[in-house]
């Protein structure tokens, strides 16, 4: 892994060649991250395979609800010949979720893509076929996002069931 | 204590009549009506019917379903160790229609409830159902938004719990359901589970039916949080 | 149903005359594309996974997985549980490698803790997953041979497994999906004689791999059917971010457990069998090769096992005996913060990869410093080798098709997730 002044260093070459990228570094637990700004996710990543880091072995979403902007991705990619790993993060707000997607460069971002967007509901731009990849086609709702129960419907307990949230009539 | 005069019933079950009525019957002294009853009770229709159950019994086709982790372990059944075919259920069939019985092994996800009704539809009379493993008979582990037990969609006869079943029990499950049959082959599930009528309801006229059902019907969409 | 029909318009619009090239020997090509659904009810798909196949008489010109028949909601299940109550959840990820997905899951964890590990612990971990490599290896190995139709190969495989899975039950408790790799170490020292019985296994197995070597190596039709077949290049294979046995066949010899090491692995002296076409032959073949050097690996391992603790002493973490509750207060108190609302989790967000028989098993923890985890997620191997699939059977038959999903090892529980 990069140490702590490698990913400032990294950071810094960066903001360089590509000024209003980076919002911040961190080094937690022996491993570098880089966060940016989510227009400019391509060519960071560009920027980066030039550095050696080849291979995006991982495209991941998250949802850091309640904190916004709320939904997050991160990317983490791998240098083979040193061994080296490191994550480049980006946050969109569930207002205008759109990130320009990685896929044409990278291939293997494909199905991780789509997994983030049935998921999570972020829009990559830019993608050969985003669509649902787990649930089926026609599900409304995005199930990863925090304030998306584990059940899938509400649950029926006596303050809501006369109620009926459409349900037993 | 009372004595109480049992009256002499037609369906004999008491043994001393059943005994004497045999004995008139190889005598030749049993004439028209009580011959015709004694031929009928006896010889043919119970005899048969229960020669066919045993039959069906022991040469169930299970149709392969293996979905996640207790498809692994079904696999296991027909191995060696524990060995379905000494029962005669070593050949799973491929296709729906030549199987008898379908193991649901496995979790069954809302994608893929649709396609496991389309092959139990698929299957002849008499068919049978069981789910194996926790997940297909409630939801298991797993108690979210994605998984579907298998008692909401289709008739299921016998549930074997576990995570994943030990292949013994899914054995202890299979041997079971063979008993059910031999008592009572009902040839159809519709018999045998009081279920009227199934009616395939296409998205159009979902509201419509949704007024008629009893049952708790999710609108599509509706996921606000409780 | 939906899907089919963009397909079918897809299908008229894409060019394929820079694609078709004539397949030596064959008649004058048909004109017309069938778009066939090798449903996920399919004797010979892994599991439940659809596939759309553009056929162009008995080749394949186009091939789209879909997925998310198995879908089973586990890492938003994760979300709902304290940490140690993920790990039989996570477990059932990927179900033929369950060990892989809980040290993952749990090295993860244990990075966030900052919590150090016993070394007697990390040991019995390896001889554990090295057992469930070959284990996995096995149950491919049966099931690729039943799809190409050698169906001998997969009594003999379940056979083995049989053996394999009498020693988890031993050792663990439960054949599959054991919950035995918890947080800080195992949940259990080995009982007395599990080790007699491991050996006896180590001695039995190299000559068993013969036997299976010995059915298949020069059975001519699975040679004609494996040899040569739908090869894919290495950078292609590195594009598409596939990782472990396939990548070793196409001659990249990248191993997280010599690049990377994680849980000793350091202190074993093993090799990697890498390939050098990457066609199915390949696959095969670094596959067996790998279950010998698992063997080896569970063989020093066994030699080397150091004496100590199980599982680490921190008891914010772990359970405390159960000897101890009888007289200790602070004990009793663990056991119960422990089991009812369970141990809190520095905030951060983790990515830890162990290399499992299919590849590269990374498991992000997202800890935001209560009980239980705000994001678990998966990067399964399975998922993303399956991108590889199309390029693969491009122009080659349907029969080749069905060998290389079957070389190809996806486990839809890891792939759906």
């Amino acid at each position: 892994m990069p140490d702590a002044p490698g990913v400032e260093l990294l950071a810094q070459e960066l903001r360089e060649a590509h000024p209003d990228a980076v919002v911040a570094t961190e080094h937690f637990r022996g491993k570098g991250a880089i966060q940016v700004k989510p227009e400019r996710i391509v060519e960071v990543l560009r920027f980066l395979r030039d550095k050696g880091y080849r291979a995006l072995m991982s495209v991941h979403g998250l949802d850091y609800y309640p904190e916004e902007p709320r939904l997050g991705v991160h990317y983490e990619l791998l240098d083979r010949e040193r061994v080296d790993r490191l994550t480049v993060k980006l946050r969109v707000s569930t207002d205008d979720p759109r990130v320009p997607s990685v896929t044409p460069d990278w291939p293997t971002a494909n199905f991780q893509e789509r997994e983030i967007y049935d998921m999570f509901g972020v829009v990559f731009d830019g993608h050969p076929d985003l669509r649902r990849i787990l649930m089926p086609e026609d599900y409304e709702g995005h199930p990863q996002r925090r304030d998306f129960p584990v059940g899938g419907e509400p649950v029926l307990f006596t303050y809501n069931e006369d109620r009926g949230t459409g349900y037993t009539r | 204590m009372r004595i109480v005069k049992r009256e002499k019933s037609q369906a004999a079950e008491d043994l001393r009549i059943r005994q004497l009525r045999a004995r008139d019957m190889l005598r030749g002294d049993l004439e028209g009506e009580d011959l015709e009853q004694y031929v009928q009770e006896r010889v043919i229709t119970t005899t048969l019917e229960k020669a066919v159950a045993w039959a069906r019994g022991n040469s169930i086709f299970p149709a392969t379903f293996g979905l996640a982790c207790c498809a692994i372990e079904m696999m296991s059944l027909p191995g060696a160790r524990v060995d379905i075919a000494r029962f005669g259920y070593e050949a799973f069939r491929a296709s729906p229609r030549q199987a008898d019985l379908i193991i649901l092994a496995g979790r069954v996800s809302i994608k893929m409830a649709p396609i496991v009704r389309r092959i139990y539809d698929q299957m002849l009379e008499p068919k049978y159902a069981i789910a194996m493993g926790a997940c297909s008979s409630s939801m298991g582990v797993f108690n979210n938004y994605a998984i579907v037990p298998a008692d909401k969609f289709m008739p299921v006869d016998v549930h074997v719990p576990g995570c994943p079943p030990r292949p013994e029990a899914v054995v202890y499950g299979i041997l079971k359901l063979r008993s059910m049959i031999h008592q009572d082959p009902a040839l159809s599930w519709r018999k045998r589970h009081g279920a009227e009528r199934t009616v395939e309801v296409l998205p159009e006229d979902i509201e419509r039916f949704e007024q008629e059902a009893a049952i708790n019907v999710f609108k599509r969409g509706d996921t606000a949080g409780a | 149903m939906s899907t089919e029909l963009d397909y079918r318009t897809q299908e008229q619009q894409v060019d394929f005359t820079q694609r078709m090239h004539p397949v030596p020997g064959a008649a004058e090509p048909e004109q017309e594309l069938l778009t066939l659904n090798v449903g996920p009810h399919h004797p010979a798909t892994h599991g439940v996974l659809r596939l759309l196949v553009t056929l162009e008489g008995e080749i394949v010109r186009d091939l789209k997985p879909v997925i998310g028949y198995v879908h089973t909601g586990i890492e938003k299940t994760a979300e709902d549980k304290s940490y140690w109550k993920v790990i039989p959840v996570i477990e059932r990820m990927d179900y033929l490698a369950y060990f892989f997905n809980a040290m993952a899951y749990i090295g993860a964890v244990e990075t966030l803790l900052e919590l150090e590990v016993p070394k007697r612990a990390q040991y019995l971990r390896v001889i554990h997953m090295e057992l469930n490599r070959i284990m996995s290896h096995l149950v491919w190995l049966g099931t690729s041979m039943l799809d190409l139709g050698a169906v001998t190969v997969w009594w003999y495989c379940f056979r083995e497994r049989e053996k394999i899975l009498d020693l988890f039950e031993y050792s663990t408790g439960q054949r599959m999906h054991t919950r035995y790799f918890q947080v800080g170490g195992v949940a259990d020292d080995i009982p007395r004689g599990w080790e007699q019985k491991l050996r006896e296994f180590l001695a039995d197995m190299p000559s068993r791999i013969d036997q299976y070597m010995d059915l298949v190596n020069r059975n001519e039709i699975v040679l004609r059917r494996l040899k040569g077949t739908c090869p894919l290049d290495e950078q292609t294979l590195l594009e598409l971010g596939v990782t472990g046995p396939l990548l070793r066949a196409a001659g990249n010899p990248w191993d997280l457990r010599k690049a990377q090491p994680y849980s000793s692995y350091e202190d074993f002296d093993f090799k990697i069998p890498v390939g050098q076409r990457g066609d199915n032959w390949d696959r095969y073949a670094v596959r067996m090769e790998e279950m010998r050097q698992s063997l080896r690996i569970i063989e020093q391992a066994l030699d080397g096992l150091p004496e100590g603790p199980h599982i680490t002493d921190n008891r914010k973490v772990a359970l405390p005996p159960r000897h101890e509750l009888a007289t200790s207060m602070e004990a009793l108190i663990h056991h119960f913060k422990l089991v009812t609302e369970g141990f809190r989790v520095p905030p951060g967000e983790v990515y830890y990869p162990v290399e499992g028989p299919r590849g590269e098993y990374g498991c992000f923890v997202r800890s935001d410093g209560s009980s239980k985890p705000a994001r678990v997620h998966m990067r399964d191997p399975s998922f993303v080798n399956l991108q590889a699939t199309a390029p693969m059977v491009k122009d080659s038959y349907i029969a080749d098709m069905i060998a290389t999903l079957a070389m190809l090892d996806p486990v839809l529980g890891g792939v759906d997730r």
